[in-house]
């Protein structure tokens, strides 16, 4: 028997990862990995690939059973307890709502998308770091839902999540987000979820929203959402580790990961969008606004990230500036528009009490109070009076985002943003600049969009009235949708309330 | 506040998801499994065709030859989902870890004679890199397959082959002192000696079958079904006499994990067979092929091991095993 | 231009030693504290030490541990058996 070395981590990863892959000889390598050139992307080297983590599989299935036990346990007892009578206020189980209809079937695409890249990625290192994402974004969308079905029992909104994923009108805007990446190559899709959405915008998702949560007294979210966040850490770092791989192994990628990073960023930007409402509008009890998330994770975060990449050329995300400019606006502008289709939503909307109109005149002091507080204040007037503003015309969307057209000309928040394309002898529509570039870089694609609207008119949602295409999104009126004033939902947790009071006494 | 939430009644209104309750044929309270699996694939209004391959949907049931009228009939018997899978595998791989420590603390590894120590680096080792090649087919059925029943067990499988793979890679580092070499002579094996060309060929075969489906039967049933039961049964067996029993401490996790997997595979298969006489005709015919194929790959590497005559019986018996299971999930015995 | 790294790890019992060892091996690490997570920033690099973890937890202490409790991160990371370190090369 040989003398035992002790092995280090890095070391011990090494001989048991690196040289699994073989030079195949019986197949041409281009059978086993058909997908590895057509995008461009050159790699002279993978056994420079280092991983950042160096799991190996016996340690990632004891770290994520742990997670799992601590986490189940949470669920269990938040369900025992009826946890949901302690949050701080119904209106909060809406965020979850979209949270479940929009976010976890994304989570389940980028599982099946890291598989594929799992499977086709041509170095072992990132193909096993792919394998575990796959596996963590699973857990991701199972644990969501186990979470999330507890909500479900009492609340409306929540019980077709997969069948409305799939059809309803603003649920197509991570859909189509997600679509778009797996429909792309092996290595876009690397850079769109690992670095765009994991790297620069996932912590803006799960950490204050989080926070968030956590303040609203929903502990069986919050816990799922920072354990996923625990993944989501090894998964920024990969996103990181492939970008500087790619632009290390050869001049020739760098045009091309631009592109790529710029394309993802304001994908990512637009998504976020309805982050951006669920913290200022949709948690009661707040944390930090859109605005100030958006300085901390985008500008301060971002800014350290691009100043490190540009060591190799690659600047920031083209429309940073439009971006981080639209933070003043978009929850106001997004909020705005679920409030006017609160009829087609699966979840209840409102207008902000005077209180939260002024922490929101606080938070955004250059755009509040002179472009969003009147247009609120006056919908509120016309609740009053028994006239509650509805919108019944059909919105037109961005052919990329699939967001309605609601967002204002950089720098002039009071005119519309439109942008068009010619494409083929048809016109495409954006809402801005960001989408009309991706569009313009592959129209091949983006003229596919299942845009809901044009389906609507084309007779494939159910029908014409409002009442078929419900039925067909299988919303149930009167309950999944509307005010939450008014609504079952509303009603239920008020009857906790009194219960609550007289068992206080 | 405990008093509180005793006294107050909170009603459901109702017990699990629509999808769900469909499936269950009622509103009734749902196991985590159901829920966590059911129709949570998108099905419907896709919006772009694949740059990598326009001719389908990236979820397309056209994927495979196999046709169900419900894709999430092939349900799990092991019924995992994320957090169970992980929980089994990490108590599991708890127990390989205590062999190690036993193996390593003791030396065990050096009471192996010598010839035999020779042999199992030789049968052993290499198949790290068949593992890492069922890696990548149990990948490829996650992305391809339809329907999250079974293209979820399959991303499990994936990682349970690469958890596999680097377990043969710490008995190599646990028979060369950590210093890697046996690992090296392993792949030089795998690449160029003539007992293990045919598996290589096959395995490189089996990373470009087409239909998912195939892959299935040709990973699962075929090589599985042939590899497993020769390698952790049959060879190690023969090294019982031989001081071979620390090995089969070290190789306790495969012989579990096979039984177990069998189970899900079984389950897969026999639903896809009993749905209709075109599948059964496909599965019959693939597994022929295939385990045919398996059959003919492996003989050299028994007759290495076991000698000829006993290893061509070790291959007749575990081809008869794989004939007797299509029996058992409705597939044609002579086509298998 | 910024170079800030970032470690936020969960407001928890199991967490709490390892914040302790950052900020004090860290000279001018900021913390910040927000429901139910802690988010310390520190110019150019940042290293959680294992001694120092083990000091005080009292018990061996993997850094791989960390993951039980990691919430987000910002800088180029660099793991090994003694250390888990955040940095900005710029």
């Amino acid at each position: 028997m040989n003398a035992i070395n002790k092995l280090g981590l890095k070391q011990r990863y090494a001989l048991l990862t690196n040289g699994l892959d073989w030079e195949p000889s019986y197949q041409p390598k281009s059978a086993i990995f058909p997908y590895a050139e057509f995008e461009g992307i050159k790699i002279r080297d993978w056994s420079k690939w280092e991983d950042p983590f160096r799991l190996t599989m016996d340690s990632y299935w004891k770290y994520q059973a742990e997670k799992e036990r601590k986490l189940y346990a949470v669920l269990d007892s938040f369900a025992q307890n009826n946890g949901q009578t302690g949050l701080s206020n119904a209106r909060y189980v809406n965020a979850a709502k979209l949270f479940l209809t929009g976010i976890t079937p994304a989570e389940y695409q980028a599982h099946r998308g890291f598989a594929h890249v799992g499977r086709h990625i041509p170095g072992v290192g990132p193909r096993i770091a792919a394998q575990m994402q796959s596996l963590d974004e699973l857990r991701h969308a199972q644990t969501q839902i186990h979470t999330l079905s507890h909500y479900n029992r009492f609340f409306d909104g929540f019980h077709e999540f997969s069948h409305m994923h799939d059809r309803v009108w603003y649920l197509s805007v991570p859909k189509s987000f997600f679509d778009d990446a797996r429909t792309a190559g092996p290595f876009e899709y690397f850079i769109a979820i690992g670095f765009a959405f994991e790297y620069v915008l996932t912590n803006l998702l799960f950490v204050p929203f989080m926070s968030g949560a956590a303040y609203n007294g929903d502990l069986a979210t919050v816990t799922f959402g920072f354990s996923a966040q625990s993944d989501e850490s090894r998964h920024m770092t990969l996103g990181i580790e492939v970008i500087k791989f790619l632009l290390e192994q050869h001049p020739d990628n760098l045009p091309i990961v631009q592109k790529w990073v710029d394309k993802w960023f304001w994908r990512g930007h637009r998504v976020l969008g309805l982050v951006a409402m669920m913290m200022d509008y949709m948690l009661p009890k707040k944390i930090m606004s859109w605005r100030e998330a958006w300085d901390i994770y985008f500008t301060q975060a971002g800014g350290a990230l691009f100043a490190d990449l540009a060591r190799y050329g690659l600047r920031p995300p083209k429309y940073a500036d439009v971006a981080t400019a639209e933070a003043e606006h978009l929850s106001h502008q997004n909020w705005s528009v679920f409030y006017q289709y609160t009829q087609a939503a699966a979840f209840h909307t409102w207008l902000p009490t005077p209180g939260e109109m002024d922490w929101l005149s606080e938070k955004y002091p250059n755009s509040f109070d002179q472009h969003y507080r009147p247009r609120f204040e006056m919908w509120a007037e016309m609740e009053r009076d028994g006239k509650r503003f509805y919108n019944n015309a059909l919105p037109q969307l961005c052919t990329v985002c699939q967001i309605p057209m609601a967002y204002t000309e950089p720098g002039d928040p009071t005119t519309i943003c439109f942008r068009h394309s010619e494409h083929k002898g048809d016109r495409y529509h954006f809402c801005s600049d960001g989408c009309k570039d991706i569009f313009d870089g592959e129209p091949e694609k983006y003229s596919q969009s299942w845009l809901p609207v044009h389906q609507i008119f084309q007779g494939n949602c159910g029908g014409a009235s409002m009442e078929e295409v419900l039925a067909w999104y299988r919303l149930n009126p009167g309950a999944d949708n509307m005010d939450q004033a008014g609504s079952p939902d509303q009603a239920m947790w008020d009857q906790w309330m009194r219960m609550r009071d007289r068992v206080a006494g | 506040m405990t008093i509180e939430i005793k006294t107050l009644k909170v009603e459901p209104r109702r017990q699990t998801f629509g999808h769900v309750a469909r499936r269950l044929g009622a509103d009734k309270p749902a196991s985590r499994y159901d829920e966590a699996t059911m129709d949570v694939q998108a099905t419907a209004n896709f919006h772009y065709k694949p740059l990598w391959d326009a001719e389908f949907w990236h979820y397309d049931e056209r994927r495979t030859a196999i046709r169900m009228r419900d894709w999430y009939a092939l349900r799990d018997p092991r019924q995992f989902y994320y957090a169970s899978y992980n929980i089994a595998r990490a108590a599991q791989h708890q127990g390989t870890e205590r062999n190690f420590d036993f193996v390593e603390k003791r030396g065990l590894l050096a009471l192996l004679d010598p010839a035999w120590r020779e042999t199992v680096e030789g049968y052993l080792l290499p198949l790290r890199h068949m593992e890492w090649g069922a890696n990548m087919n149990c990948a490829n059925m996650c992305d391809r397959g339809y329907g999250t029943a079974v293209t979820a067990p399959a991303m499990f499988a994936a990682g349970d082959h690469l958890g596999m793979a680097q377990i043969v890679g710490r008995i190599g580092l646990a028979l060369d002192g950590n210093s890697g070499a046996s690992l090296d002579a392993a792949k030089q094996r795998w690449m160029e000696a003539p007992d293990w060309q045919e598996l290589r060929r096959l395995t490189e075969d089996s990373l470009v079958i087409g239909d998912w489906f195939e892959q299935f039967v040709a990973q699962h049933l075929a090589i599985d079904g042939m590899l497993y039961p020769l390698v952790y049964g049959r060879f190690d067996a023969a090294g019982q006499a031989l001081g071979g029993t620390a090995v089969s401490m070290l190789t306790g996790f495969m012989t579990e994990w096979h039984a177990e997997h069998g189970r899900w595979v079984d389950a897969v298969v026999k639903t896809a067979a009993a749905e209709s006489a075109e599948n059964r005709a496909l599965l019959g015919g693939w597994l022929g092929a295939w385990s045919r194929r398996a059959a003919a790959a492996f003989a050299p590497l028994a007759a290495a091991v076991l000698g000829p005559e006993a290893g061509a019986d070790a291959i007749a018996e575990t081809a008869a095993a794989i004939r007797a299971r299509a029996v058992r999930l409705g597939l044609d015995p002579l086509a298998a | 231009m910024s170079r800030t790294v970032s470690i936020t790890l969960q407001n928890t019992d199991d967490a709490r030693p390892i914040i302790e060892a950052i900020t004090e091996d860290n000279p001018g690490a900021t913390v910040h504290s927000y429901p139910g997570i802690v988010k310390i920033d520190r110019e150019g690099s940042l290293t959680v030490h294992r001694a120092s973890v083990e000091t005080r937890l009292g018990r061996d202490w993997d850094p791989q541990e960390i993951h039980l409790s990691l919430v987000s991160m910002a800088g180029n990371l660099d793991e090994d058996d003694d250390y888990f370190r955040l940095a900005w090369a710029h």
